[in-house]
């Protein structure tokens, strides 16, 4: 291989640019952007672990998707007992009240574009709202 | 050399095949959807209802019923006959019992509106032609329409002989000039809508908006939802008590609402 030495410094000094933003927070600790969805007041426990909603809310919410409108089954009980009606207007949305506030807020960030909201509504983002 | 590439791709292989399984079982770990029906939810063999057609007529302007279901469930309000949205509303009793009509028709009933909404049929033909099953039949006979699923392929408009479902040529929020209510979700461009028999209300022990407001506004017995399998149900003690038609019934479609007349 001709020049291998540039090449590789070359190739070196690329790879330490496209990956500066990982060192940069992992050396100071803090991400540059990062979503900051707000949280329910009036609530301190959602449906199920925090971690499970981060990792999974949209599994469970297929699943409550299907439950409710093909089966008809209406009641969720979750990993600690309790029991919950399922329905994203009026469970999770009653303490969730604001899209742009929570939802929106990671997939903004990620680039999501669920099609939830081509139907359902929150209480506060469309005009007309009663 | 060979033998490098095999082992890489065993390993991107495996890799893959780890990152797919790894993923719905971590996934995997949440409550249970529960077989418990609602608190005070209501139940029926096969849901009917029955439409006392005199009583109704007796006020030929009334919208109680049409105007409280297209609110509840965010109905909007397009005036265009090819793209308007209808889930309950009044047609000629020449279209809507076409066999029973002819030129010597009582006066009581020639010319006039009857109320029509989904028949939600026995044998429904929206649902053998649907090809994505967003619609089908419930055991309880409520034909039940899933919009997550439907892909607006409108055949179930053209199997329906009753005109009763509609299709979205548009984004409907704007056209809901009473107010969206949030609690109910609109409809997206692109799907078929129809009456569902106010699933969203029998789990919470409330009958249909429209014949919860019609018995208010009209008196009880104009219209009547019962379970029809129940022989001591008032919709099936109506039925036996006085001369009920369906509409179209010579094709076999089965339909479950009642016209007393």
């Amino acid at each position: 291989m001709y020049d291998k030495g540039k090449i590789m410094a070359g190739l070196a000094a690329f790879l330490v640019m496209i990956t500066l933003p990982f060192w940069y927070s992992a050396a100071t600790g803090k991400a540059g952007v990062k979503p900051d969805p707000v949280l329910p007041k009036t609530e301190k426990k959602c449906v199920e672990s925090r971690q499970y909603m981060r990792d999974a809310h949209m599994d469970l919410l297929n699943r409550w998707r299907d439950a409710v409108v093909r089966e008809d089954r209406h009641i969720y009980v979750s990993q600690d007992g309790t029991r919950y009606e399922m329905s994203l207007n009026n469970t999770c949305m009653k303490c969730h009240e604001e899209r742009a506030q929570f939802c929106d807020k990671c997939h903004t960030y990620m680039g999501e574009n669920p099609f939830c909201w081509d139907c359902h509504l929150d209480k506060k983002g469309v005009k007309g709202v009663l | 050399m060979d033998e490098s590439r095999r082992a890489f791709l065993k390993t991107a292989g495996c890799a893959i095949l780890g990152a797919g399984l790894a993923a719905p079982i971590t996934r995997a770990v949440a409550g249970a959807v529960s077989a418990d029906a609602m608190p005070g939810e209501l139940t029926a063999g096969r849901w009917a209802i029955a439409v006392n057609v005199r009583k109704c007529l007796e006020r030929e302007d009334c919208r109680a019923c049409i105007d409280a279901c297209h609110v509840a469930h965010n109905v909007p309000l397009i005036k265009d006959p090819l793209r308007e949205i209808k889930w309950i509303w009044k047609e000629s009793f020449k279209d809507t019992f076409a066999a029973e009509s002819h030129p010597y028709l009582e006066k009581g009933l020639a010319g006039k509106n009857v109320l029509v909404l989904c028949n939600h049929c026995d044998n429904p033909p929206c649902v053998r032609v649907c090809p994505t099953k967003a619609t089908w039949k419930r055991p309880d006979g409520i034909v039940m329409m899933d919009q997550h699923r439907c892909i607006g392929c409108r055949y179930c408009i053209v199997g329906c002989p009753y005109g009763s479902r509609s299709f979205n040529w548009q984004d409907p929020r704007p056209f809901i000039t009473t107010g969206i209510k949030p609690e109910y979700p609109t409809r997206m461009k692109g799907v078929v809508e129809k009456c569902t028999f106010c699933t969203e209300r029998l789990i919470k022990g409330l009958p249909p908006a429209c014949v919860e407001v019609c018995n208010k506004v009209a008196g009880p017995g104009t219209m009547t939802f019962g379970d029809i399998r129940d022989p001591n149900s008032e919709v099936a003690r109506m039925l036996k008590d006085g001369f009920s038609i369906r509409r179209k019934p010579e094709l076999g479609t089965e339909p479950q609402i009642f016209y007393l007349v």
